[in-house]
């Protein structure tokens, strides 16, 4: 541990509740603008059509025309033990839902990501060592050609070639011979994750299936999210060749191939790193359009859904949990550069 | 204020690529404009209300009636394409508008008084901006309900903080220069102070930003409507088209045949937001080299 780095860390923990709480708040606010008829819906836990009266003793029970402060204060209680209400959209509670469709999303995610830091690494490497060759124009130009495309557009025009043109590749997680088996008790889902879980049922072919379901959402993101991490890449390293310990390296007469995995990669880290936060946004703005599009079962799709038909408890409870996402993934990002910059001063 | 800007215009011509991204954004300009023109308007009352052919659910191919075709129940493509190009439009100006005034309101306050009052819009800004800002606009417009001023409103709402931190910074800058102080010596108020000298001298730099954003608020909007929660249905609205699109393609009724429901509204983001991407790359090595 560095000097003043535990504090800096603690600070950053410290501050993430206190985020929470600001953004809880905000929602509620927003929420409570509309008809407490409508808030009062948020309150059941079936989803039987309610009748007046029964609407306006929920309104009066809960007091949803009264203090708006101390109504947030029970609710965050009730939040913070876990208790999100009663999810219309998905006849189950919110909670439930949050649990059965997260591991969709944290499955397509984490496939995104990899080849994002991995491919997207090479290409800018590649880019870079033949500055202004073919092969650097192209990668250039690909990349911030698709930065240019919505990613809905990325998606379905993805969907137009390999689903609509060539059939080869699918929609959705999982194909309707699997969907058979889980429903008939032959696939458990003991995870949630359909590649571990087809490990664990030592299924090769379901493995397969969900394999290449994965494979258009996954390059659909990949190729939406990709293009900024490539660019600082390709520019950090052409920066760091340029500097004078790279000269005193070629001039000991070492291997380009040496002065690449043993400096240049090292020092191009922090760039890389600041990008990949900042592109922590376009992510998963990303992964929510993308499950939309590939009818992928996960928080995204989930909360959309719920946005659409104003399902008041789902859409809070997606926004809720995307924003924790969002939190922890800056967090480690934060402990990315306490690793990997020792430099930084903890002030 | 003049001169500054047909210099930057003369600046960005002499770029091979930004010059093919003005020509680009001049065309879309023209379509906005001149949209009545180029397509009469298919009701009078609202003519964003896209041209119907008849309610068949199988899209048609380009002819004569419809130069692009139509999606399922017979939208006009050609008509949405071109009232959409208005409409996007209408929404970023807008949008943009209302951001810069309550950036300019709330950032200045903040940065003129500071202390407390800076610290509680502060914080206020960082919460809105440690949620993703589509995010946070499906929630309030899925409150809100579908229209198109609502879509506004629920841009705008996680757009200001941004502006408002520019804003806070420039102001920051110039309230510490001597001339702000000669001014509050000889007793001029606040709002005397803003008007004559700190907006003229902040403006300019916000400006520049918020041009750098245009593109970021054409994919948030157009997202929203694709998500259904946008435009409410029959709208000009490319997002909403090429959701259209996306049902007919995952029906599996699609083929080859139709891919030019998917491929013309595609096309016609994708180059809107390619142009401003082509500017904004000179613009921000003019005004930021430290990003190129």
């Amino acid at each position: 541990m560095y000097k003043g780095m535990k504090k800096f860390l603690i600070r950053k923990i410290l501050f993430i509740p206190l985020t929470f709480i600001g953004i809880t708040m905000i929602l509620f606010f927003i929420i409570n603008l509309l008809p407490p008829q409508t808030l009062a819906l948020a309150y059941t836990d079936s989803d039987k059509e309610l009748t007046k009266e029964e609407l306006d003793l929920i309104i009066e029970k809960y007091d949803l025309k009264g203090n708006i402060l101390k109504r947030y204060g029970k609710w965050l209680l009730k939040t913070l033990k876990g208790d999100l209400g009663y999810s219309q959209v998905s006849k189950m509670k919110v909670i439930d839902a949050i649990k059965k469709y997260l591991p969709a999303t944290i499955e397509l995610t984490i496939f995104s990501i990899i080849p994002i830091f991995i491919i997207g690494n090479l290409l800018g490497l590649t880019a870079a060592r033949n500055k202004d060759g073919l092969s650097d124009k192209i990668i250039s130009t690909t990349s911030s050609f698709f930065y240019s495309m919505p990613s809905f557009i990325i998606g379905i025009l993805l969907l137009l070639i390999f689903y609509g043109i060539f059939g080869v590749l699918k929609p959705q997680r999982y194909s309707i011979t699997t969907e058979i088996m889980i429903s008939q008790g032959l696939f458990k889902t003991y995870t949630n994750f359909m590649l571990i879980d087809s490990i664990l049922n030592l299924n090769p072919s379901v493995f397969i299936d969900s394999l290449k379901h994965l494979i258009l959402p996954s390059l659909s993101i990949f190729l939406g999210t990709s293009a900024s991490f490539i660019k600082i890449t390709r520019n950090s390293t052409l920066e760091e060749l340029n500097k004078d310990y790279v000269r005193t390296l070629r001039a000991k007469g070492l291997s380009e191939n040496y002065i690449f995995q043993k400096h240049i990669r090292k020092n191009i880290l922090i760039p890389q790193i600041t990008v990949g936060g900042l592109q922590m946004i376009r992510l998963l703005s990303g992964v929510v359009i993308t499950e939309t599009i590939f009818d992928w079962p996960g928080i995204g799709s989930f909360g959309v859904r719920a946005a659409r038909q104003l399902d008041v408890s789902s859409v809070m409870g997606f926004v809720i949990i995307v924003s924790i996402l969002f939190l922890l993934g800056n967090l480690i990002i934060d402990l990315l550069y306490v690793y990997f910059d020792p430099r930084i001063k903890y002030e | 204020m003049n001169r500054p800007l047909s210099e930057l215009i003369k600046k960005l011509w002499k770029n091979k690529k930004t010059k093919y991204g003005l020509i680009i954004l001049t065309v879309y300009i023209a379509l906005a404009l001149f949209a009545p023109l180029i397509a009469k308007p298919y009701r009078q009352d609202n003519p964003y209300i896209v041209k119907q052919h008849s309610f068949s659910p199988i899209p048609q191919k380009p002819s004569l009636k419809a130069p692009f075709g139509t999606t399922q129940n017979q939208y006009d493509i050609f008509y949405a394409m071109v009232w959409g190009t208005r409409l996007i439009f209408k929404i970023t100006i807008k949008v943009i508008l209302i951001s810069l005034l309550i950036g300019l309101v709330l950032g200045g306050v903040s940065g003129y008084y500071g202390g407390l009052i800076d610290e509680v819009i502060m914080r206020f800004t960082d919460i809105i901006l440690s949620v993703p800002s589509l995010i946070l606009a499906i929630f309030v417009s899925a409150v809100l309900g579908p229209g198109i001023e609502k879509v506004v409103i629920a841009i705008s709402f996680v757009w200001w903080p941004a502006y408002a931190r520019i804003f806070r910074s420039e102001i920051l800058k110039i309230k510490s220069m001597d001339f702000i102080k000669y001014s509050q010596m000889i007793g001029a108020g606040i709002f005397w102070i803003f008007r004559k000298h700190i907006i003229p001298n902040a403006i300019y730099n916000v400006m520049i930003l918020a041009s750098l954003d245009i593109a970021n608020i054409v994919i948030i909007a157009s997202s929203l409507s694709f998500l259904g929660l946008g435009s409410p249905p029959g709208y000009a609205d490319w997002g909403q088209i090429i959701s259209l699109s996306r049902n007919w393609l995952i029906s599996g009724l699609s083929s080859i045949e139709y891919s030019h429901i998917v491929l013309i509204p595609s096309v016609f983001i994708f180059l809107f937001v390619f142009s401003l991407n082509l500017i904004t790359e000179t613009l921000r090595d003019i005004f930021d080299p430290r990003l190129g």
